[in-house]
């Protein structure tokens, strides 16, 4: 028998006007602007932008905001308000090695033109609380001196004038595109570079970590990481010609990776690739590793049933979206569903107890 | 409507760092250049998105890396010079007055614009960067030698 039920509308309501209350928290505590959490919450901004796929800091900033500070709930939020978005086209890819750089550095090369560019980071620090923090504190002015105007090449490009190193070869087949299309198996690498770049980011460090400890490994090295802004041009058709239509700040890692040669490469390192919006450096090494993993099979490798190496496993989980949507659903009402599992379980017992009876009567 | 497709060059440098300008500050520079002029839409300022692309290995085969929030518009003066604007985020106000910036960089405006809009915003955003490359390059690390291995 199939009952339908309709109800709860108040309760929702109720629930709703809760949710804005604890929201906004203690009153008398002053409320976050927009802008705060853009300019002092950047990184988490960062993540948003960059898992929601979405590039506006403002607008990753409200959903941060609405989402009492849960990152996941904010990536939602921007997903859905990016497809009401009509789409105007697609950029020229950029050029990462035009970048005006906060950050570079490499770990396998000490000296490079363009040096080893710390930037803001969090590294030597000495994760001790800050208890000024808690203060008003006044913020002591950042150092300066005399910057190179010169660009900085990438690292991968001295490997290169060697021959040591694969080629990352130019060519201009247009991308898939996942949100247009669904992600279907086998993934080449532009789609799954697509998949990755907006993948969770505690999955792709999970992945790109089980690289290291082995399940899968091959032994990456920091070729570069940079971090910085870049220019986005397109081609306007009304116009017929391109120009800039912004400027993104974007993290970028090249890993380099032992490579023993296979029947048709000679020995040589072989690269990984992450690029991610925003400064997300945990994530854009972690893409990179997970990339170098995928690409056994255009390199050549054994497939050692590694979970980092399963396209499939690693392209069709990594979305937390996706993920927590199928999760989050078995807690909304399943009744209906339940019932039919309640009447499936009394009937086996009933049978059970039926044929045990038989027995004993035997 | 005027040809407006022979200063190629300087148009696409214009409409660029326009495109890139903070918030607010086309139309605040705009407004106190000069009285905006009048003018029809020929597309009302609409909010949309652009598909960005990145490289594999930074120079390799593209692949799609996100969307970006762009405002298009495209309006004609009614002296008949048309005016279009791409411009990051979410503005409305911001894309009509690089529009309007555009078109009127083809008319006697444009020295008073070349003055008082653009070189104002160019200078803004080179201080901008020249800052940040500053504070960069002072977290460039100086390696010296301790010891000589082979001593």
């Amino acid at each position: 028998m199939y009952v339908a039920v309709k109800g709860g509308e108040r309760a929702i309501q109720n629930a709703h006007a809760w949710l804005a209350e604890e929201r906004r928290g203690d009153a008398s505590v002053a409320e976050l602007s927009i802008a705060q959490i853009r300019e002092q919450l950047s990184l988490a901004v960062n993540r948003v932008m960059a898992e929601g796929s979405l590039y506006d800091p403002d607008l990753a900033a409200l959903a941060i905001k609405q989402a009492r500070g849960d990152l996941i709930e904010a990536i939602f939020l921007i997903r859905a308000y990016r497809t009401t978005l009509p789409r105007f086209g697609a950029s020229s890819p950029v050029d990462t090695g035009d970048m005006a750089c906060d950050r570079r550095i490499s770990a396998t090369f000490k000296d490079l033109p363009g040096g080893q560019v710390l930037g803001p980071t969090f590294d030597y620090t000495h994760r001790l609380l800050d208890f000024k923090l808690a203060a008003d504190g006044e913020v002591p002015q950042a150092p300066m001196r005399e910057a190179d105007p010169a660009p900085v090449p990438h690292v991968t490009g001295f490997l290169n004038r060697e021959g040591l190193i694969e080629e990352a070869q130019p060519d201009d087949t247009p991308p898939p595109d996942l949100t247009r299309e669904p992600l279907e198996m086998p993934a080449d690498r532009a789609l799954r570079l697509q998949a990755l770049t907006r993948a969770d980011e505690g999955f792709t460090l999970s992945m790109a970590y089980s690289t290291q400890r082995g399940y899968g490994r091959n032994h990456a090295f920091v070729g570069e990481l940079r971090i910085g802004t870049v220019p986005v041009e397109m081609d306007i058709p009304e116009l017929g010609f391109a120009i800039e239509i912004g400027e993104i700040t974007l993290t970028e890692c090249e890993t380099v990776n032992q490579f023993k040669g296979s029947k048709t490469e000679p020995p040589q390192f072989t690269r990984g690739y992450g690029l991610v919006f925003g400064q997300t450096e945990r994530k854009a090494i972690s893409m990179a590793l997970v990339d170098r993993a995928l690409r056994w099979e255009e390199l050549g490798e054994d497939n050692v049933g590694a979970p980092a190496q399963d396209a499939e496993f690693v392209l069709y989980h990594a979305d937390n979206i996706q993920a927590t949507g199928f999760l989050e659903h078995i807690k909304l009402p399943h009744y209906v569903d339940f019932q039919s599992e309640l009447e499936l379980v009394r009937k086996l017992r009933r049978s059970v107890e039926k044929s045990q009876h038989q027995e004993a009567a035997e | 409507m005027k040809d407006t497709t022979d200063q190629t060059p300087d148009r696409k440098a214009w409409m660029s760092l326009m495109a890139k300008a903070r918030e607010g500050r086309v139309a605040a520079l705009l407004d106190a250049a000069l009285t905006r002029p009048t003018f029809t839409w020929l597309r009302a300022p609409e909010i949309g998105s652009v598909m960005v692309r990145g490289r594999a290995g930074g120079t390799g085969a593209p692949f799609n890396l996100g969307e970006m929030t762009v405002t298009r518009c495209a309006l004609t003066l009614t002296t008949g010079e048309v005016g279009h604007a791409y411009i990051q985020g979410r503005s409305k106000p911001d894309a009509e007055a690089a529009a309007l910036v555009d078109a009127l960089m083809f008319t006697d405006a444009a020295a008073t614009l070349r003055a008082r809009v653009l070189e104002p915003l160019e200078q803004e955003q080179t201080a901008r960067r020249t800052t940040r490359a500053q504070k960069a390059a002072a977290t460039k690390v100086d390696f010296f030698t301790m010891v000589r291995g082979e001593d």
